[in-house]
């Protein structure tokens, strides 16, 4: 059912919902009973206390994707959803990477990585470096990779991304 | 400001809600409610010997009502034998509210006696469901428990009580209004969507209704037969739609699906347009998706918006309640009557009819046919297997007629009890139970419960020895071998243990031991007498037990995810 020979593409949902015990739960269950992919999902309150806000990252086609809103908003915790796919958004995901075992030409290097990846050292040890990348979630997908590659030792922690709707038109 | 107990605030709740049955079983963490229920005399509180039985029972009284059905359960256990009827009723949607105790609010997460977290394990399978942590919220949760049960496309609903919030003194305010800013059903219909239908309902040269469930549970049958009597386009129903129209209808063609009519499956092969309301498309009416209705444009009415497009890709969608649609097409329609059309399917028709096992023994259909002949628009509940199908088939459908199963999940057991809460709703109406030896013992206490009830239904049992619709499938698909499938065998060589009617247990002794009537009918002649003889019993419940060949099959038959030229029409 879901699949047939729509092209799989990555989508985002933005997901206003009410701030209640259970609801995570809620929505992440229904990627699951349904067996739609979810690649990330973030949540946190909004200006208002009672609302939460989710970003919601899959991997899907046209008609599963369809299928996945519909779902979503008959939820009666959902009080909206917003396709980011088509529209202009700002969206970042926060990566740490944690290098150890570092030589000194490993650290100068990272240092240049950082340079170039717009990134932050935010920590220091004898023989380790903790960096700090907030960009889109595919530049930091090619971050680890390249990472993983040239040093070995790493260790990774993603935030997932969050986005919200440009004001003017903006990159994504 | 006067200060009540939660637990009174709850039934004030009921008179509000003006529920006139709850079924319950109680337990340690709803004695608090139990009591508050001993002191009214609103609701009439039925007591159930299982829980299980106890939701169909609420199930098949909201069906057969259109009010909601009320449970009361305790926490744990009685909460966990929710679960099949919680799932039963969220397929076939049916308006439930289902009050689970809850051990008090500081013990939750210790695994506390009988604690369980019942609104995570039913997250699934419900519409709704809360905890009620706060008392203060008691009044609005409770308010909007009924509304989203009822409204749109109803659904069960389960609301978690804490012991100790039920115990505490909070406002006595029930409130009048709901207000939900994530949920708003839809209450219009889309005229622009619903005139481009119509167009299209007028240029087909073999157009074609498909009517589901939506449009027994939007009470809609009346229009729906204006609108096909209107616009001379046949109908073609699932088994949940059966009796959206007249069965004896000239423009009637059958149900559709996996044991569907020749005729109407074929229809629905031929057909350029499908113009369907409130079905699912589920994979016993669709069997293989690419081949289901392929020449057809199909128009989809639903009050589900995700039911819309998911299994089958639609042409024109619209999101509406049946009744308010049917109602606004009555505005604009004229006939569009194709004669060949209907011509060639009635051709077909009276060509292809369902066949059954043409041995001289008793055979289901006799049972069917003698219901159709000796009753008054009753209300049928049939439980799931070979006795559904062949009820489908048969049963005929005119006026009040209902015919209540648990269509989409399928669940056994679902016979008996439902006929229950049929009964328990529609005292006056004659209600008649259509289970299968499996099916029955699944709930088998509940002959208790109906006794003590004083509720004269009719349980008829499909006795085959056997579990008869996986045994179809074995004989069919798997080279006979029957395994698990013998009610009179045991696990040890799989041979019969006993032979004639000595099949455990004895039904009509164990009517007996209920103390209802039983009544054994193993020939053709003897069917309507029995009926006869269990309408004079008015105080009691009968069962009659039907002795039948386990080798009779339901026909016609298109494979699991065949197609129709799959179909066998005749063993």
């Amino acid at each position: 059912m879901n699949g047939n020979n729509n092209t799989m593409k990555k989508r985002w949902i933005s997901l206003f919902v009410e701030n209640q015990v259970g609801v995570l739960s809620k929505i992440s269950g229904l990627f699951s009973a349904k067996s739609y992919n979810l690649d990330s999902l973030t949540v946190g309150t909004t200006e208002d206390k009672t609302v939460s806000r989710m970003t919601i990252e899959t991997v899907t086609d046209d008609e599963t994707f369809e299928q996945i809103k519909k779902q979503l908003n008959r939820l009666v915790e959902v009080i909206k959803v917003i396709d980011f796919t088509d529209i202009y958004v700002h969206m970042r995901e926060i990566l740490y990477v944690k290098v150890r075992r570092c030589s000194a030409q490993d650290k100068a290097s990272l240092f240049q990585i950082a340079e170039t990846f717009k990134a932050r050292v935010i920590d220091y040890g004898h023989d380790s470096l903790l960096l700090e990348f907030v960009q889109t979630a595919t530049k930091n997908d090619a971050v680890v990779k390249l990472l993983k590659e040239e040093f070995g030792n790493i260790e990774v922690v993603r935030g997932g991304s969050v986005g919200i709707e440009s004001i003017s038109l903006m990159e994504r | 400001m006067k200060s009540i107990s939660g637990n009174k605030l709850l039934i004030k709740c009921l008179r509000e809600e003006k529920v006139d049955v709850l079924f319950g079983y109680p337990g340690a963490c709803t004695i608090g409610i139990s009591d508050e229920l001993y002191k009214q005399d609103f609701t009439r509180v039925v007591l159930p010997r299982q829980e299980i039985a106890l939701v169909h029972e609420a199930d098949a009284y909201a069906k057969a009502t259109g009010k909601v059905g009320v449970c009361l359960v305790t926490s744990g256990p009685g909460a966990t034998n929710l679960v099949t009827g919680l799932a039963t009723a969220n397929y076939d949607s049916v308006p439930l509210v289902c009050f689970s105790g809850q051990v008090e609010r500081h013990l939750i997460g210790n695994d506390a006696f009988q604690e369980v977290d019942i609104v995570g394990i039913t997250r699934n399978i419900t519409k709704y469901g809360v905890t009620v942590r706060n008392r203060e919220d008691l009044g609005r949760i409770l308010k909007e428990a009924f509304y989203i049960a009822r409204t749109g496309r109803p659904g069960p609903v389960l609301i978690d009580l804490p012991k100790d919030v039920m115990a505490s003194q909070g406002s006595a305010d029930y409130p009048s209004e709901v207000n939900i800013r994530g949920y708003k059903p839809n209450t219009q219909v889309h005229i622009g969507q619903l005139k481009k239908a119509i167009q299209m309902l007028e240029r087909a040269k073999k157009p074609l209704f498909l009517a589901g469930g939506g449009v027994i549970i939007a009470n809609a049958q009346e229009e729906f037969l204006k609108l096909v009597e209107k616009t001379r386009v046949p109908v073609v129903t699932t088994i949940m739609g059966r009796g959206a129209i007249p069965t004896d209808h000239d423009l009637f063609v059958g149900n559709l699906g996996m044991h569907g009519s020749y005729a109407a499956n074929m229809a629905v092969n031929d057909c350029d347009l499908l113009f369907s309301i409130g079905t699912r498309f589920n994979d016993r009416i669709t069997g293989k998706l690419h081949s289901f209705a392929p020449h057809a444009q199909i128009v989809h009415i639903d009050i589900d918006t995700s039911a819309i497009s998911r299994n089958v890709k639609v042409d024109v969608p619209i999101v509406a309640d049946a009744k308010i649609a049917i109602n606004k097409m009555l505005e604009y329609v004229v006939s569009c009557e194709e004669p060949e059309w209907i011509d060639t399917i009635a051709e077909r028709k009276k060509d292809f009819p369902i066949v059954t096992r043409s041995k001289d023994g008793l055979c289901a259909k006799d049972i069917i046919d003698a219901i159709n002949n000796s009753f008054n628009e009753p209300i049928v509940v049939a439980d799931v297997g070979q006795n559904q199908m062949f009820t489908a088939q048969f049963l005929e459908m005119k006026g009040q007629t209902r015919l209540l199963m648990s269509g989409g999940l399928g669940t056994m057991g679902y016979g008996l009890p439902g006929a229950i809460g049929a009964k328990i709703g529609c005292p006056h109406r004659e209600v008649i139970a259509v289970c299968g030896d499996g099916g029955i013992q699944m709930n088998i206490q509940e002959l208790a419960t109906a006794v003590l009830e004083g509720l004269p239904i009719i349980v008829c049992i499909f006795n085959n020895s056997s579990l008869g619709m996986v045994r179809q499938w074995q004989k069919l698909f798997y080279g006979k071998r029957y395994s698990m499938t013998g009610l009179k065998t045991n696990s040890n060589g799989n041979k019969a243990i006993a032979e004639g009617n000595g099949y455990i247990p004895d039904f009509v002794a164990l009517a007996k031991a209920y103390n209802a009537k039983g009544i054994r009918v193993d020939s053709k002649d003897k069917v309507t007498e029995a009926f006869m003889a269990a309408k004079e019993n008015t105080d009691s419940p009968t069962i009659i037990e039907f002795i039948l060949d386990p080798e009779e099959l339901v026909t016609p038959m298109i494979e699991p995810g065949g197609t129709l030229k799959d179909m066998i029409l005749e063993v």
